[in-house]
């Protein structure tokens, strides 16, 4: 892990304040990346157990969000920071807002699990499998890109995105199709539309949290940005 | 204006978004330029070709450690560094277009137009009234009437005249420290000049009075350029419009204080602001 960029300033204490704020995003971010494991596999494997583990303990990531939000502003106040360490805890109280919203997402998933757990023959495995696999990498890439403070693997991140929406967009037209066939499908396939609604929303989370990894790393505002000019900033040089 | 009257009418967008073009576009003009600017202090080189504009009516403020050449190079431009003998000048600044290094300039007479604060107050052990009124005694004005004008603006310009108004007989150092330096900045612009040089003008100041300087210069560059030396960066960055950090008698970057303070182009301005040892 690359902590050059934190440390070294005069005041101890600031490094400090920097890396355990910064250790804190990354077990925030751990456990998120938790919770979406598990409630895929309750999804997947029909554990309904597992489901409500996954609810129960989505509060504790709002804590450490808040948490997380309280140690920033105390720093804002207290030190002023200015150039890298300000974007540093500007991108930080984002991220961790885009963290809590993907845990969001994990009860969201969850909850579903339970309401289709009765007919896990309706999900689109074939379609479903492939978006789980392009979210998850895409979290799990966005979080190691923090850890390392590199916006290298940034484009190949984001451009997971774009994959993502077209598989949704193949699976609401599956599920189109198949209430237009028998209204009788309407409701499980609603149920499922919310599941893979929140799988695609995750992917856009991810998404977000390299776009303010590059504010803090670039100085760039990348937001709203096609992945052409996304890609065109990240490699202007400073 | 109600709440309900606010949400309900179409919102104007140019309100709330900067507009980029007229910001880069709005002509500023230069008030202060230094070209090739080298000084030494007998063998030993403390500025080292230092080339930098400084815009008409706009604060600049110039940040660096200790011994960085900042107070130097504020001194260069009235002419300060003159009063050490072992200091020799290279190269140029011109105040509106005139280099002021030039032979058959009035070194008075550039004075009258730049003036200077410095880090200590220094009034002169006289009233109030006659501490601002000197400029315009030296120069021969005796008018009664236009010394109560011009010590009256003056006193106002510096926001002293309503806490002194009735005070103008007493000694000057009779004041706190707070108000003994915004006299001398009345002192100074009662002779009306294009541009004041402050050198650390509130580091003996406390919180409040420090506050009140900065307030001072936020009016004052309605009317003068303001150059402004200054070790606390927070003020640097609340007050001025432009910031230069200099580092070893080298000028390492200025540019927009809030782009300074947000995303520096060099790595070495980063590590100075964000007080990291490099």
């Amino acid at each position: 892990m690359d902590n050059s960029k934190i440390s070294h300033h005069i005041s101890g204490q600031f490094n400090k304040e920097l890396e355990d704020v910064r250790n804190k995003v990354l077990a925030m971010g751990g456990l998120v990346e938790q919770q979406l494991e598990l409630a895929i596999n309750a999804l997947t494997t029909n554990d309904l157990e597992l489901a409500e583990q996954v609810i129960a303990h989505d509060g504790q990531i709002d804590e450490i969000e808040k948490e997380i939000n309280l140690e920033c502003t105390q720093i804002l106040a207290l030190r002023q920071p200015t150039a890298f360490d300000l974007r540093l805890l500007l991108a930080i109280i984002k991220i961790i807002h885009e963290l809590e919203r993907v845990g969001d997402k994990a009860v969201r998933i969850a909850e579903s699990a339970i309401k289709i757990s009765g007919d896990v023959n309706s999900l689109p495995r074939h379609e479903v499998d492939h978006m789980i696999d392009l979210v998850k990498s895409m979290l799990d890439h966005a979080l190691d890109a923090f850890a390392r403070m590199s916006v290298e693997e940034v484009p190949s991140i984001t451009g997971r995105d774009e994959k993502v929406d077209r598989e949704y967009d193949n699976i609401v037209r599956l599920l189109i199709t198949h209430m237009m066939e028998d209204p009788r499908n309407i409701t499980r396939s609603l149920d499922v539309l919310t599941t893979v609604r929140a799988l695609e929303r995750v992917g856009d989370h991810a998404r977000y949290i390299c776009e303010h990894l590059v504010y803090m790393i670039k100085g760039e505002d990348v937001r709203h940005l096609s992945q052409e000019q996304l890609i065109d900033k990240i490699n202007a040089p400073r | 204006m109600t709440a309900q009257n606010v949400r309900s009418h179409s919102i104007d967008m140019s309100s709330v978004l900067r507009d980029k073009d007229a910001t880069q576009q709005q002509p500023s003009e230069t008030c202060i330029k230094v070209e090739n600017l080298n000084l030494f202090y007998g063998e030993k080189q403390a500025l080292h070709g230092i080339n930098m504009e400084m815009q008409k009516k706009k604060v600049t403020a110039y940040i660096g450690p200790s011994g960085c050449g900042k107070s130097t190079l504020l001194r260069c431009i009235n002419r300060m560094n003159d009063l050490v003998d072992s200091a020799r000048i290279e190269g140029k600044i011109l105040v509106d277009g005139d280099n002021i290094y030039d032979k058959s300039v009035n070194v008075a007479a550039l004075r009258r137009r730049v003036g200077m604060v410095f880090q200590k107050p220094n009034p002169f052990p006289k009233s109030i009234f006659e501490n601002v009124a000197y400029g315009l005694r030296i120069q021969g004005i005796n008018d009664k009437r236009i010394l109560e004008e011009t010590v009256e603006k003056a006193l106002r310009g510096a926001a002293l005249w309503d806490e002194m108004k009735d005070r103008l007989n007493d000694n000057a150092l009779g004041m706190s420290g707070g108000q003994q330096q915004r006299l001398v900045i009345a002192r100074a612009i009662a002779i009306e000049p294009e541009v004041l040089l402050l050198d650390e003008p509130a580091s003996a100041l406390d919180p409040i009075s420090t506050l009140k300087v900065e307030e001072l210069i936020n009016e004052l560059k309605e009317k003068y350029t303001i150059v402004i030396v200054t070790h606390n960066m927070q003020q640097a960055a609340r007050v001025s419009d432009y910031t230069a950090f200099m580092y070893m008698g080298e000028l390492i970057e200025i540019g927009t204080t809030s782009e300074l303070f947000t995303n520096p182009s060099k790595k070495q301005t980063e590590d100075y602001i964000t007080g990291r040892y490099g």
